[in-house]
């Protein structure tokens, strides 16, 4: 009796599991150990895709400088991303959080809004405003005389950083502002009673204090960012490319399946390392103060 | 001279009228409470003393300067709060530290306050803890060493027992009254809790509505009650329906079966107020019949059905035989003991 309900107990959990683990090892686990497979194998121009296990991919992105300078650009961008979202952010969510009932439920919505909204009209948008002699942005200032040529935007790292930091701004803003829930609303009386301005108190009282936020929001930000395909791929194309549009054009320009698969899972290694050695840091630094 | 003067203060939130005419001296050293339900306006009084909100009209005087144009920052008031507000990324001394830091006290002399204001709240080794890892009654403490370390003013304290358990908050009480003693800082605490009230403060503020009832020593405000409000808010009481009689000389005041000599500069309907405590078993007086007795250990608590109306009585249990449940018992009480005010509206 007691052995078949503790052979049920141990059974249960994985029967009831099997589903989501069946799926998850389906659509996740078996390709993606099918394509760091396949960055082992052999590729010719006319011979195709030979399956056998060599070094040459990943003995060509170690030492051809081409593949280091795009994945240097590719994390300068994230980072660079990241630091905008983090510095318009933060007080984005700050202010948002003080606002009163009806306007604070109507800007979270402005600021979820770019959610709503594909990724591709949204950077199409910005080509439009900035997109050499013909944006609209461009057009009115030139015509205003407040410059003489256009103000370069497509094919610039700063378009894509400028771009990327539209759309990753609501995970930063909504990460800050839970961490802005947690903070105790007497928490800024009680430091001004205490004689602290009100400049101590963001310094001293408030940043501390949603710093977690901030940097579990950077972590999403720059991992979405370093690995985010269609932004670059309209404001930088071929002229400007990236580790996620480099892998793209690898497999189905170059049709070089094996080279793709190599950047691709360096992009991936890489971003696990340093998101998974961020947040270790970041738990440690913390905490004492949020367990 | 006031230490503390509010002078007609007044708070509005649009139309609503949160606090009204709200006048109170406090002398220097003395221990306040503002008594009240939830929404009563004690809360928005003491967030207008500490500086958070503006009075709409009035005025707030500290030693005679008025204490309305200087900024919350520079009141120099120490204020624990009801859900403590430590900072949760500093240690328990770095709490404390914060307001000395903010008026530039030396690190030196710094530590040495800070240690010695921890030690007064009876947390000497807990320096280095941080809030989170601290029982609610020890966050309390380290929120009341960190007003107090700056040595404020006045204290203002908003419900800060409210989130303790029952014993704990026993025992913060008079540790709250001998630190106050001891120190001498002029106190102002908000609560809901009578008890508290009672046992703290050398006057109580009674508020109802935004308006003051009653303002009076613990003994004056429970034994003499100014309104219906106030007697029943401290305590449990009765309230009979009475008369006076203006037909016999000298005026009698009746209520039911009850009579006696009437008090002067009333007539016509009145309210009699007696503590339960203070009614009596006797041969004349109300007719009653206990419906309920409940057995407290300490004391007996009668349910009694009287001629008046639903009536309370409690006796000392002083090992003598009580009436039983049934019985038919006439009330009597000790002109003295009851407080008679005009009954509206009859």
């Amino acid at each position: 009796m007691s052995m078949a309900v503790e052979e049920r107990s141990t059974r249960a959990p994985w029967a009831l599991t099997a589903p989501a683990l069946m799926l998850f090892v389906g659509v996740l686990l078996i390709p993606l150990a099918m394509t760091v497979m396949l960055s082992f194998h052999d590729w010719g121009q006319y011979k195709g895709i030979e399956p056998v296990f060599i070094l040459k991919n990943w003995h060509e992105i170690a030492t051809d400088p081409y593949y280091a300078e795009m994945f240097w650009r590719t994390f300068r961008i994230a980072i660079l991303t990241t630091l905008l979202t983090a510095l318009l952010g933060a007080p984005e969510a700050y202010i948002l959080n003080r606002m009163s009932g009806r306007w604070k439920s109507f800007f979270l919505l402005v600021i979820l809004g770019p959610l709503l909204i594909s990724v591709v009209a949204r950077t199409l948008g910005w080509a439009l405003l900035f997109g050499g002699n013909n944006g609209l942005v461009n057009k009115l200032l030139m015509s205003l005389g407040a410059i003489r040529s256009p103000i370069p935007f497509m094919f610039t790292e700063t378009g894509m950083v400028v771009a990327l930091a539209h759309v990753m701004m609501p995970f930063m803003v909504l990460s800050v502002w839970a961490a802005l829930q947690r903070l105790d609303p007497q928490i800024e009386n009680a430091a001004m009673s205490l004689g602290a301005s009100p400049a101590t108190i963001i310094r001293r009282i408030i940043m501390p204090q949603i710093m977690p936020g901030v940097l579990s929001g950077a972590i999403i930000v720059f991992s979405l960012s370093a690995s985010a395909f269609a932004t670059p791929a309209i404001i930088g194309g071929r002229r400007l490319k990236v580790a996620a549009t480099l892998a793209y054009d690898e497999f189905l320009n170059t049709l070089n399946w094996p080279l793709g698969a190599a950047v691709a899972t360096l992009l991936l290694v890489a971003l696990v390392l340093i998101v998974v050695g961020s947040n270790a840091l970041i738990e440690r630094r913390y905490a004492e103060v949020f367990r | 001279m006031a230490y503390l003067e509010l002078d007609r203060v007044a708070k509005q939130f649009g139309a609503q009228t949160v606090v009204d005419d709200f006048s109170l001296s406090v002398g220097k050293g003395e221990f306040i409470s503002f008594l009240g339900p939830s929404g009563c306006g004690k809360t928005t009084t003491l967030q207008m003393i500490a500086g958070f909100l503006d009075p709409t009209r009035g005025a707030i005087r500290l030693e005679g300067k008025d204490l309305t144009a200087v900024h919350p920052a520079k009141r120099g008031l120490g204020i624990v709060f009801q859900s403590y507000a430590l900072f949760p990324h500093m240690t328990a001394a770095e709490n404390v530290a914060f307001g000395l830091e903010m008026r530039n006290v030396s690190r030196g002399e710094r530590a040495e306050r800070v240690r010695a204001a921890l030690a007064m709240v009876g947390l000497a080794g807990y320096e280095e803890r941080h809030p989170r890892r601290m029982s609610g009654g020890q966050q309390q403490r380290v929120a009341l060493a960190r007003a107090l370390v700056i040595k404020p003013s006045v204290l203002l304290l908003d419900e800060p027992l409210s989130n303790l358990d029952a014993k704990l908050r026993e025992e913060m009480q008079i540790e709250l009254r001998q630190i106050q003693r001891t120190i001498g800082t002029t106190t102002i605490l908000v609560t809901h809790d009578q008890n508290e009230a009672m046992s703290l403060s050398d006057r109580i503020v009674v508020m109802s509505q935004g308006k003051i009832e009653q303002i009076g020593t613990p003994q004056e405000t429970y034994e003499k009650p100014a309104s219906a409000f106030v007697s029943q808010f401290l305590g449990k009481t009765n309230d009979f329906a009475g008369t006076i009689d203006q037909t016999v000389a000298p005026t009698q005041l009746v209520a039911g079966s009850w009579r006696a000599p009437a008090p002067a500069g009333l007539g016509g309907p009145v309210t009699v107020s007696v503590r339960p405590e203070r009614i009596g078993f006797g041969d004349t007086g109300l007719s009653a019949k206990i419906s309920t007795r409940i057995f407290q250990g300490n004391h007996w608590l009668f349910q009694c059905d009287s001629e008046c109306g639903p009536a309370i009585v409690i006796r000392q249990n002083d090992g003598k035989a009580q009436p039983a449940e049934g019985d038919a018992v006439r009330l009597t009480w000790q002109p003295a003991d009851m407080s008679v005010r005009a009954r509206a509206g009859a």
